[in-house]
């Protein structure tokens, strides 16, 4: 028998019977949409956080005191409490050929006043660097001045929201503003970035390093930004900035480095891990289309068993038999899957529609996947009804009506 | 042409066996014409199903075309019945789904032949048998007499060696039967084997040559 003969027949038996075909090509379609809609929304959050992090800066590097692993030795005999990172340890990375900028951070929140309104909000301290290893934008004036960092000037920069909140439509620039116990001029005001991970960049103050040891006073960095030349050098500023801090720490290994790559890679693994794990319930709905699929073309055999017997009858062999309800289940798979392909796509452009800054789009393994699934299930639950047909023996199919 | 040598036939029911055919010694000729009568269940279908080789025997030899066919495999037997012989049955056994031309043409697809060629060959062989205004017609939109005359188009339309025929009648009136047999007797005019079996007498007796089945075996075998 020709394919396109055996297509044919094929075609024409599933187009029989019209309600029934419509009920299995919506079954296959639903699965395979909602596999294409569940990994799209899967690695559209998974590119999304990635995204997010990556603006954080390029290359970049930070150095936490203590350390956080645990050896599981016993305790060190001398000093429990790690030392703090200071200032200067932060600038002696510099000496590190690998390494091109450093921002030393402290943390506090502090009322801050200017004439008479007041707010509590987060502060930071720390030097110019910050603003190019955060790829901060600046809406007015300047970011921190390139001073020595021990040097405590009396400025600071503010976010857009704390400006607004303190000065409304008032000039900003050049106010004084009081932060805690001292005073400071306002000589910047930090573009809105909208929410990005971790600080509110909008909610911030940020002032000189030395001024917001001297306001909190503690000697200690929460933390150190570092950034290194290239990406290819991570690696190696961060073992030349952990040897760094030894030296200077008496030979003691007391700090934690984590790598933005590190990060970066590790939610990319969960967030693909929890993309596959959606993508496989959607093929469960794939697995109960295919027993669809099985269930009606059993049905199919037992109401054809004259038309098998005859075509056995007028010289099939049982191979063209199997082919054709083969093809018959082929016929379903495919063309619902097509149909849950543009339902899918077709869902995907809705919600892009609706939320336009969350950037959904399905991978083409989604797709793929999806749709491959689609095709196997329905052959896979196929064969059996057409192993069934196949075997049917012509004499007896033949009997009666 | 067909030569069974000691064919038996037995089916197992529950416990007890059931001789359906028992010893049957049988000699058919090209061109031959063949009625087959006896009463309900002493094996006529039974018999045809195995010339047909849609069956196979219990015991005894089958040599068709001096070829043995017992024991060859599924795809050759389809092929020796797809080339050989055309069958025509007492429900028709159209494929609803399909016009009487489709129907007439399966046979032709199932060779692998090529589409124009079918039409042409489909055309030809239904217009012969009076059916040219059929063509589209769906089976339920025929009469019966038109149902088993493409039923009889789709037992020629291979140009087989032998027709097979069981009950070709039993669903049609006497004047649509007669009409139908009459045109299975102008198949076996050109030459081609034709096996009938059936109840009715008169029919029966229109063949050259009759046998008679009872519980199984040939008891009467008569030529003229
Ligand atoms: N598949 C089967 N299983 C068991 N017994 C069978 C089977 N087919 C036929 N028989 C038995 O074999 C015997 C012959 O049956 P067969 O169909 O050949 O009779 P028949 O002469 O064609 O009868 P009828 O005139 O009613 O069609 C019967 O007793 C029947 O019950
Ligand atoms: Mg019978």
């Amino acid at each position: 028998m020709r394919y396109i003969d055996n297509l044919n027949l094929a075609f024409n038996a599933i187009g029989a019977h019209h309600v029934r075909t419509l009920l299995i090509l919506i079954g296959i379609s639903i699965g395979v949409s909602s596999v294409i809609l569940l990994t799209a929304l899967g690695d559209s959050a998974r590119r999304y956080v990635i995204s997010e992090f990556a603006a954080l800066g390029t290359n970049l590097i930070v150095i936490l005191p203590g350390r956080s692993e645990t050896t599981g030795g016993p305790p060190p005999l001398m000093g429990e409490t790690p030392r703090d990172l200071t200032v200067d340890d932060a600038m002696s990375l510099l000496r590190s050929y690998n390494i091109s900028r450093v921002a030393p951070i402290t943390v506090g929140s502090t009322p801050v006043n200017y004439q008479g309104r007041e707010r509590v909000v987060d502060v930071i301290g720390t030097t110019a660097d910050m603003k190019e290893i955060r790829h901060l934008e600046m809406a007015q004036g300047d970011f921190l001045p390139r001073t020595d960092p021990r040097e405590a000037s009396p400025v600071c920069v503010v976010g857009e929201k704390i400006r607004k909140e303190l000065f409304g439509p008032e000039k900003s620039l050049g106010e004084w503003l009081r932060t805690g116990n001292r005073r400071c001029r306002v000589i910047g005001i930090i573009k809105s970035t909208g929410v990005s991970i971790g600080v509110d960049l909008d909610d911030i103050v940020i002032i000189p390093v030395a001024s917001a040891q001297i306001l909190f006073d503690s000697p200690g960095l929460f933390r150190v930004l570092v950034e290194a030349k290239r990406s290819s050098l991570i690696g190696a500023a961060s073992e030349d900035a952990r040897q760094i801090i030894k030296d200077r720490h008496e030979g003691e290994d007391d700090i934690t480095i984590i790598t933005q790559d590190s990060i970066i890679a590790t939610f990319d693994k969960i967030l693909s891990t929890l993309t596959y794990g959606l993508a496989g319930i959607g093929t469960i709905s794939l697995a109960v289309a295919g027993i669809l699929i099985m269930n009606v073309m059993l049905v199919s055999v037992a109401q054809r068993r004259n038309e098998i017997g005859l075509l056995k009858a007028i010289g099939a062999p049982k191979h063209e038999i199997l082919k054709l309800f083969i093809s018959e289940a082929l016929l379903f798979s495919v063309s619902g899957a097509l149909l849950g392909l543009l339902l899918g796509l077709g869902a995907t452009e809705i919600i892009k529609r609706l939320y336009p800054t969350f950037p959904v789009a399905v991978p083409a393994w989604g797709i793929i996947a999806a749709c491959g699934i689609a095709i196997i299930t329905g052959v896979l639950f196929g064969v059996l009804p057409a192993k069934r047909a196949a075997e049917l023996d012509p004499i007896l199919a033949l009997e009666k009506h | 042409m067909i030569l069974l040598n000691g064919i038996s036939r037995d089916f197992l029911l529950g416990d007890t066996t059931v001789h359906a055919l028992s010893d049957i010694n049988l000699e058919i000729g090209q061109g031959d014409y063949l009625s087959i009568m006896g009463p309900s269940g002493s094996g006529k279908s039974t018999l045809l199903n195995i010339i047909a080789l849609l069956d196979r025997p219990s015991k005894g030899s089958y040599l068709l075309n001096q070829k043995n066919v017992i024991g060859l495999h599924d795809e050759e037997l389809a092929k020796i019945r797809r080339e050989n012989i055309g069958f025509v049955f007492q429900f028709f056994h159209l494929i609803h789904r399909l016009t009487a031309a489709e129907n007439v043409g399966i046979p032709l697809i199932l060779s692998g032949m090529p589409p124009q060629e079918r039409r042409e060959r489909v055309e030809a062989v239904m217009e012969s048998f009076g059916l040219a205004e059929r063509t589209h017609h769906k089976p339920d939109q025929l009469s019966g007499g038109e149902r088993q005359r493409v039923a009889i188009c789709r037992a020629m339309i291979m140009h087989p060696t032998v027709i097979l025929a069981d009950e070709p009648t039993g669903n049609l009136d006497q004047v649509t039967g007669r009409q139908v047999i009459d045109l299975l007797e102008d198949l076996n005019k050109e030459g081609v084997t034709l096996i009938v079996v059936t109840h009715d007498v008169d029919i029966g007796k229109r063949a050259r040559r009759r046998l008679r089945l009872v519980d199984g075996r040939i008891v009467e075998d008569i030529r003229n």
